[in-house]
């Protein structure tokens, strides 16, 4: 384990029956920054956050959080994390205020430590309004803020976010984002799964995982230029037909339509990927512009986990 | 037409739905069974085998007679002897015995005195039923088998006295309220304190509070001491409230000390709330916890003595039965408050409560577990 990685794992598995939820995953999680999990549902971002925390038992393989074995030390470390669920988890029936407490006195803060805390956090996350609503009255984004400030009210070096932005609006998210940012700053290592393509680039490094398995790993701008394939973009006043005529050839691995314009993931091994589209084009007489591009996140992912799908 | 495949469509899923529901479907199919079983079989009007103490004072040939013809009825179970009336009332009090069989010493006299009856029941009147079970024996047809010549059978006529005079003990009016009230208290603790505590559990983990709960560092007994604390209270509360109304409103005589009765209700409280947990472990919805609470309640009302008698129900329904907080506390309630038993005196069914919770409790923690898995 290197010193800078606050989390690691080797083998990392785990089995629901025959199922394989999450399949030998070796991890380094570097200290202080943001790094992402990006895959389908069912990829096994959930199993593998659940095993990190400790909630749930690898069939196989180890964790190690900050020098602390999981599952040997799930308890000790649970004072590591803080940890922000999908849903909304805290009390819906209590008020910001009382929902800070509770949360303060379970994670073992004293009295003053936690008039502190709350004081603080009520003020970092704009909250001072609404300490006495109750969180059913609160907007998606304010009762996002109140549940992270509720997950670092014991700061936690470790924050883990499990999809934390599928219930809330663009703003909201960019704002949310700059929140972690800000974290990150103070020293925390943040775990966040998502789905988000524009989520997914802004973490400071990224593993994408399909049914269980690690497929790609990285920095996302890293993984954009080696994404191991190449894109063109093709426009024309009938994209059914454009579609048509390139289903089925082996040098195109995926097809995706984007507004009006297809997006085509190629075998990397094709010289001038765009004048062998022309030339297909023009074979089955179909019209259509043809240019290459540079590969985004999406492209990576689907590269990633849809290569051997199509 | 389009109405009708709409109602059959809509009948359809509902029927799919309900096939998949396994509580609900066990509810369908359980409810009733458990109903006829224990209506048909456990639960029999024409109760045998009352628990009774016997003493025979007089000793002769013909109270042995008149004992082993009892017996023969089958409506008692001799299950203790004793020497003196009040040894009869002791055993009584503690739960013991239900009836007790006095034969005196001038029993022979009083044999040949058809105006005079021979004997005494002593019969626990706590119970709605067994002093009609047990008036049907006080004047069994006896024809002694030593009788002097002179003698004429008891017959039973209108103008004689019964065999035996019934001395109904700690409800003389026989009321129903005195019988009902008591148990009442402990019917309605199941019901609330099972639901409360089970639907307190199972509600967090619908929210979504348990998966947040379980990642901090509370741990699984701090948090089910700490569920269950606030219900401790509510049921005294409800002990009170209800005992409050049996005093006030229905006369319901408090013969023994409070703090027994409060003691007791504790142990009972804490041992319902232990089933509430666990059902709290096996139910995943609010739902859920209502229907497994209803299979509790049920068999709890019938088989408990709080209104068939305990004595009446043939051996496996005793059996299950004492896997029942609320048979023990009937026991209890109507020991302490209609016959001013003090706990001493009630040590067993104080004993099995406790075994209850521990069980329950330790089920229910070793059922919730802190992880996912």
């Amino acid at each position: 384990m290197s010193a800078s990685a606050a989390i690691s794992t080797r083998n990392l598995t785990r089995r629901f029956g025959s199922a394989v939820a999450v399949d030998h995953l070796d991890l380094e999680i570097p200290e202080a920054q943001i790094y992402g999990f990006l895959g389908p549902n069912g990829s096994g971002k959930s199993t593998t956050f659940r095993m990190l925390c400790g909630l749930l038992r690898p069939t196989e393989g180890e964790v190690n959080v900050l020098g602390h074995q999981v599952p040997r030390d799930a308890e000790r470390i649970r004072s590591l994390i803080g940890y922000m669920t999908q849903q909304f988890s805290l009390y819906r029936d209590l008020s910001v205020m009382e929902n800070l407490q509770f949360m303060g006195q379970i994670q073992g803060l004293s009295r003053r430590d936690r008039r502190q805390r709350i004081r603080e956090s009520l003020e970092t996350y704009q909250l001072e309004r609404f300490e006495k609503r109750r969180p059913e009255n609160l907007s998606g984004g304010e009762r996002q803020r109140l549940a992270l400030a509720a997950a670092l009210l014991h700061r936690p070096p470790i924050l883990v976010l499990d999809e934390p932005t599928s219930a809330v609006d663009p703003q909201t998210r960019r704002d949310f984002w700059e929140t972690l940012f800000e974290l990150i700053d103070q020293g925390t290592t943040i775990l966040v799964s998502t789905h988000y393509m524009d989520e997914a680039e802004r973490c400071h490094r990224l593993a994408i995982l399909d049914r269980g398995r690690l497929v790609c790993e990285g920095e996302p701008l890293t993984l954009m230029q080696n994404i191991g394939a190449t894109v063109v973009e093709i426009t024309g006043p009938d994209l059914k037909a454009i579609r048509r005529s390139l289903t089925g050839l082996n040098a195109v691995w995926n097809l995706t339509q984007l507004g009006s314009r297809l997006h085509a993931l190629l075998d990397p091994g094709i010289e001038r990927p765009d004048a062998v589209i022309r030339e297909v084009l023009a074979t089955s007489n179909v019209e259509g512009t043809v240019v290459t591009a540079d590969a985004g996140l999406e492209d990576v992912f689907v590269a990633a986990t849809g290569r051997n799908r199509q | 037409m389009r109405a009708l495949q709409r109602i059959a469509a809509v009948a359809q899923k509902e029927i799919r739905q309900l096939a998949r529901d396994r509580l609900t479907f066990a509810m369908v199919i359980g409810i009733p069974m458990i109903l006829i079983v224990l209506f048909g079989y456990a639960i029999n009007m024409d109760v045998r085998n009352l628990r009774a103490g016997i003493a025979d004072q007089a000793g002769t040939q013909n109270s042995r007679w008149l004992v082993s013809e009892l017996v023969a009825t089958q409506v008692i179970a001799p299950v203790r002897w004793a020497a003196t009336a009040e040894e009869l009332e002791q055993q009584l009090l503690r739960n013991e015995i239900v009836v007790g069989i006095l034969i005196p010493r001038d029993f022979e006299r009083r044999l040949q005195d058809p105006t005079r009856p021979a004997g005494q029941l002593l019969v626990d009147a706590t119970d709605p039923l067994i002093p009609g079970v047990v008036s049907a024996i006080a004047d069994i047809p006896f024809d002694p088998r030593l009788a002097a010549p002179r003698m004429i059978p008891r017959t039973g006529r209108a103008t004689d006295s019964p065999l035996f005079s019934m001395r109904p003990f700690y409800n003389p009016e026989g009321r129903s309220a005195v019988m009902i009230v008591p148990g009442t208290i402990g019917v309605i603790l199941t019901f609330t304190m099972v639901l409360f505590t089970s639907i307190a559990i199972v509600r967090e983990r619908e929210r979504g509070n348990l998966e947040l709960l379980i990642t901090t560092p509370v741990r699984t007994i701090e948090l089910m001491a700490g569920k269950i604390i606030p219900y401790i209270l509510i049921g005294l509360l409800q002990v009170t409230l209800i005992l409050s109304a049996g005093v006030f409103l229905f006369d319901i005589p408090l013969r023994g000390s409070l703090v027994d009765l409060y003691v007791a209700s504790l142990a009972y409280v804490a041992a319902t709330l232990g089933f509430g947990l666990l059902i709290s472990t096996i139910a995943k919805i609010q739902f859920q916890a209502f229907q497994l609470t209803f299979f509790v309640l049920l068999p709890s009302i019938l088989l408990s003595g709080f209104i068939f008698p305990f004595d009446g129900m043939p051996r496996p329904a005793q059996y299950l039965a004492q896997a029942l907080p609320l048979t023990h506390f009937v026991i209890l309630v109507r020991g302490i408050l209609l016959k001013g038993a003090e706990l001493g005196d009630l040590v067993a069914p104080l004993q099995k409560l406790g075994v209850l919770f521990a069980l329950s409790m330790t089920l229910a923690i070793a059922r919730f577990r802190k992880r996912l898995d």
